[in-house]
């Protein structure tokens, strides 16, 4: 039943299992394990890149190609939501049709970008995507009629996502069941179910051509076309499910703009995430996300408070201010690329 | 019996997760032409590429002269006065026949003598002097490559496959060239396929199979033995030609 | 029988056939006709010079920064994310040192106002140069023949620079005034001819033409040529082609500095993310030339210079993604680019 459940992709390593399951319990009660809005946050942020990385990870992992779209398409998603709530202001039909507006419009951008990069060389993929993702947010924020520009877009949400909406009045374990308990575990449940999708292609047959691919580019690409067509379809499912990963976010912070979808750090901490965590299996997306983000929201602080305490002394403060985040990110980064191309995941699973 | 000039000792060399060559042994006397054959695929590129340092050898001794060159750099091993023609010849198309004749005279401008005898050796090469190289025909750019190996004097040349898809006429001029380079005293290791050709210019033979050297012996004495051809080779009569 | 045979081969064509060789002079013309086609689209003479010389001008600098990223794809197969950062620690040292020169660019003086701008050129490129060597050692050469790692490790090499700018310079853009001699514009009848650009359509041209003289008439050209089409017999004519690697590496980050310099003063603003968003167009200007050739890059330069203007006055709308439109016609016409190399 698991194993069909993970598609017989089963974590090979108790360490591994071990913190699987306690992501896994940590957000499924975290409206209960965590109260306060802050934590409940954080893990559907958890929640939506998990599958965001993940879906990343079924391109640089899995069919080891480079693209620096993925937050276009997550953005596309945000976006398609965003403007149908706009539109027909809280309801199930907005959020139902922008998902699928984007969605459709994330596949057919993919497509077309990967017919006319990956044909000549799979490097030509990732500066195209720099190129047309670049473009694409510059429009966005130009759009402003349909984008909101800058400023992004704040729109309402259907009532029985909203804390307004009791759905039974007794507390359980004293956290009140709200119309914003219910949004958390649409987020959860979805995240959840895109999860054991993506395990499911990369476990397919589909899957182990892809890698296939990956190894050995040079005979695949010695094959030709086909290897054209396998990519293309892994480029448009990754984009959709990046797609749909926005759409979920777009609904649980009611808020879309450039900063929250489109930017590129979002792009570099996709990429951080991912090789952190662990390229080429879906668990290490999962590792990944969730230590990326606790990280970032709790490390960051600690990096002011350290930052204050070492008070005037030269450089060093400068060194471990927060602003410097990315600066120390930007360096593990390059580390585990040279030192664990495999990520957390890969250790585990070495050193069971 | 005098040392040899390049002598390959248990030569083993691994092409990403393949085993190919799998212990070679070869001995190339100094002065002379020995020809290696083989099947297709019996590992006569990867021998020369290991030889040159463009694959490196997992196990094994290379040594030139005295020098174990096995693991050092191309560029090194090429100054020791090593040159190579590969199978696919790699003439720099984008550069005239003069600017791939200067390249390969990495010690400076060619004296005019060498220049004239390599003319003379290619009468076309002076003709399309200032010609892009992949402008020119197939025997042409064969005749080229043959010519940038030998703008210098070289101690040894590994010459791989030059007649592959060349006119039988074409083929002739190689031999003649063949002959007129061996009597410069240049050592000269050439693969072919072209079994007419490899009777008429080598001196010793040495034949692989599977990655590993299944004969050697003077050229004349294969040459005779057509059971022996038969079994090392699978040449027959009609093939010959 | 020599004779005979030799004379044979003499006669066979060595030529490639017609359409080869004229269709190697169609992307040249593509310049040309993007003259043309702007003129008969804009309507206005004057209109159509002023764009005109903006976009040769970006083009050049384009050019500029973009060559040194093509030959080191070229020679190595390597593609370089990284390439970005040069660009924006080329402009930042370039800055330094102008802005340093306090009274020089101010003055009403064709010399001090060189006496200052030549030095922030020469100190960015040589920092931006010097950079790239370290940048080849430590952050490059472990991942050769990895692109997957290659694009992760430059852009992160790419992350840590531009935060490396900000802890340095500070998170602000920082303003760039152009010395008084590169300000204004000529006037002729109608048309005003701004100098900057002139300058810098000049100074793109002499690189241009001193990179061709390079690349045909010397040595080390010749090796860097024919080692963009066949590096391993390079090697095996005895040349160390890690050699020459670096040196193209290290002068094609220093041009990219010197086109950070020029791109500063061209927008008199600059900031730490300069680099990456310069880097969006030199990728597209590479793609579109063919990746390795410098002809091809210089075309592309310019075809995406004269496009960016001219679109961005007709149709402003569109000015954005006409770049990348223009990517994505030539892909669909020569899917290797314009001019691409054969590789071996
Ligand atoms: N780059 C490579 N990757 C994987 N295998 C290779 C590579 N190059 C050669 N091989 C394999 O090594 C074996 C020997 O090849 P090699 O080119 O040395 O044969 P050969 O004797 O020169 O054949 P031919 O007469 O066809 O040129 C072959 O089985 C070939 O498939
Ligand atoms: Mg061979």
């Amino acid at each position: 039943m698991l194993n069909a459940l993970l598609s017989g992709d089963l974590p090979r390593s108790r360490g591994l299992t071990l913190i699987l399951l306690a992501i896994l319990v940590g957000l499924a009660f975290a409206p209960f394990l965590f109260p306060g809005t802050r934590s409940l946050n954080t893990a559907a942020t958890i929640c939506v890149f998990i599958v965001l990385v993940a879906s990343y990870d079924l391109l640089l992992g899995y069919t080891g190609v480079v693209s620096f779209a993925h937050t276009m398409f997550y953005g596309i998603g945000a976006y398609g939501v965003a403007i149908m709530l706009e539109l027909w202001p809280a309801s199930w039909g907005g959020i139902l049709l922008g998902s699928l507006a984007g969605l459709a419009v994330s596949i057919a951008l993919a497509f077309v970008i990967a017919l006319f990069s990956l044909r000549v060389r799979a490097i030509f993929f990732a500066m195209v995507t720099l190129a047309v993702s670049s473009a694409f947010m510059i429009l966005a924020s130009q759009l402003s009629g349909l984008t909101g520009g800058e400023d992004g877009l704040s729109y309402r949400v259907p009532r029985e996502l909203g804390p307004a909406f009791k759905l039974i009045d007794t507390e359980i374990l004293g956290v009140k069941v709200d119309g914003r308990l219910l949004n958390y575990y649409l987020v959860f449940l979805a995240s959840a179910g895109l999860v054991l999708l993506l395990l499911r292609f990369v476990n397919a047959p589909f899957g182990r051509v892809l890698q296939a691919i990956r190894e050995n580019t040079f005979r695949a690409e010695a094959i030709g076309y086909r290897t054209v067509i396998y990519r293309t379809i892994a480029v448009c499912l990754s984009a959709g499910v990046a797609s749909l990963a926005g759409s979920l976010m777009a609904i649980w912070l009611k808020y879309t703009g450039p900063d929250t979808t489109l930017s590129l750090t979002i792009m570099i901490d996709i990429l951080l995430m991912l090789v952190i965590g662990g390229m080429g299996s879906i668990y290490g997306a999962v590792l990944g996300a969730t230590l990326f983000i606790l990280a970032r929201n709790y490390l960051q602080n600690l990096m002011d408070i350290g930052a204050s305490a070492l008070g005037d002394l030269p450089l060093l403060p400068a060194l471990i201010d927060p602003d410097r985040w990315l600066l120390w990110l930007g360096v593990l980064f390059i580390l585990s690329v040279y030192f664990f191309p495999s990520g957390i995941v890969g250790r585990l699973r070495a050193g069971r | 019996m005098p040392e040899p000039l390049l002598r390959l000792e248990g030569v083993h060399t691994h092409i990403g997760q393949y085993h190919i060559l799998q212990g070679v042994d070869l001995d190339v006397p100094a002065g002379g032409l020995t020809m290696l054959l083989g099947r297709n695929g019996a590992g006569k590129t990867t021998t020369l590429r290991s030889i040159m340092g463009l694959w490196n050898p997992s196990q094994g001794r290379v040594v030139f002269d005295g020098t174990e060159i096995g693991g050092m750099g191309t560029a090194d091993i090429a100054r020791l006065g090593l040159a190579y023609v590969p199978e696919n010849m790699g003439l720099f198309g984008n550069l005239t026949v003069q600017e791939n004749m200067v390249l390969a005279a990495r010690k400076g401008p060619m004296d005019n003598a060498r220049l004239d005898w390599i003319f003379e050796l290619f009468p076309a090469l002076k003709k399309f002097w200032r010609l892009p190289a992949g402008n020119l025909s197939g025997g042409q750019k064969q005749m080229l490559a043959i010519a940038r190996a030998i703008s210098e004097p070289r101690r040894l040349l590994l010459i791989d496959e030059p007649t592959k898809g060349l006119a039988p006429s074409i083929v002739e001029a190689l031999i003649e060239a063949f002959l007129d380079l061996k009597r410069s005293e240049t050592t000269i290791l050439l693969v072919e396929q072209n079994f007419r050709m490899a009777c008429a210019v080598g001196d010793s033979v040495a034949v692989m199979d599977d990655g590993q050297i299944v004969h050697t012996g003077a050229m004349s004495e294969l040459a005779e033995n057509e059971a022996l051809q038969q079994r090392l080779l699978g040449l027959s009569l009609d093939t010959h030609q | 029988m020599t004779d005979q045979t030799a004379s044979q081969t003499e006669t066979a064509a060595p030529r490639a056939p017609l359409s080869e060789r004229f269709g190697k002079w169609v992307p040249y013309l593509l310049v040309p006709v993007f003259l043309i086609l702007g003129y008969l689209l804009i309507g206005s003479g004057p209109t159509w010079a002023t764009l005109t010389l903006a976009g040769l001008a970006m083009g050049m600098m384009i050019f500029v920064m973009a060559s040194g990223l093509t030959l080191v794809f070229g020679l190595m197969d390597i593609l370089n994310f990284g390439h970005g950062a040069f660009i924006s620690i080329g402009a930042f040292v370039g800055a330094t040192v102008l802005l340093s020169a306090g009274g020089w660019t101010g003055a009403d003086s064709v010399l001090l106002n060189l006496g200052a701008v030549l030095p922030a050129m020469l100190a960015a490129m040589m920092v931006a140069g010097g950079l790239g060597y370290v940048f080849e050692r430590v952050i490059v050469r472990p991942v050769y023949g990895a692109h997957l790692k290659q694009i992760l490790v430059t852009m992160g090499g790419l992350i840590v620079a531009e935060e490396l700018i900000r802890l340095i310079w500070g998170p602000d853009a920082i303003p760039l005034p152009r010395p008084e001699a590169f300000t204004g514009a000529w006037i002729f009848g109608m048309v005003a001819i701004e100098k900057y650009r002139v300058y810098s359509v000049i100074l793109g041209l002499i690189i241009f033409l001193a990179l061709l003289w390079v690349l045909g008439r010397t040595r080390t050209g010749l090796l860097i040529r024919a080692g963009v089409e066949n590096g391993e017999m390079v090697e095996a004519l005895g040349y160390r082609i890690r050699l020459i690697f670096i040196l193209v590496f290290v002068a094609g980050s220093a041009l990219a500095g010197l086109g950070g310099v020029m791109w500063g003063l061209y927008e008199q603003i600059i900031t730490a993310q300069m680099g990456l968003d310069v880097l969006v167009l030199v990728f597209i200007v590479v793609i579109i030339g063919g990746l390795g050739s410098v002809h091809g890059c210089f075309i592309g330069a310019l075809l995406v210079g004269l496009l960016a203007n001219y679109t961005g006055y007709l149709m402003p709308k569109l000015a954005l993604g006409s770049n990348i439109l223009l990517m994505v016609a030539v892909l669909m016409w020569r899917p290797q680019g314009l001019l691409p190399i054969n590789k071996q």
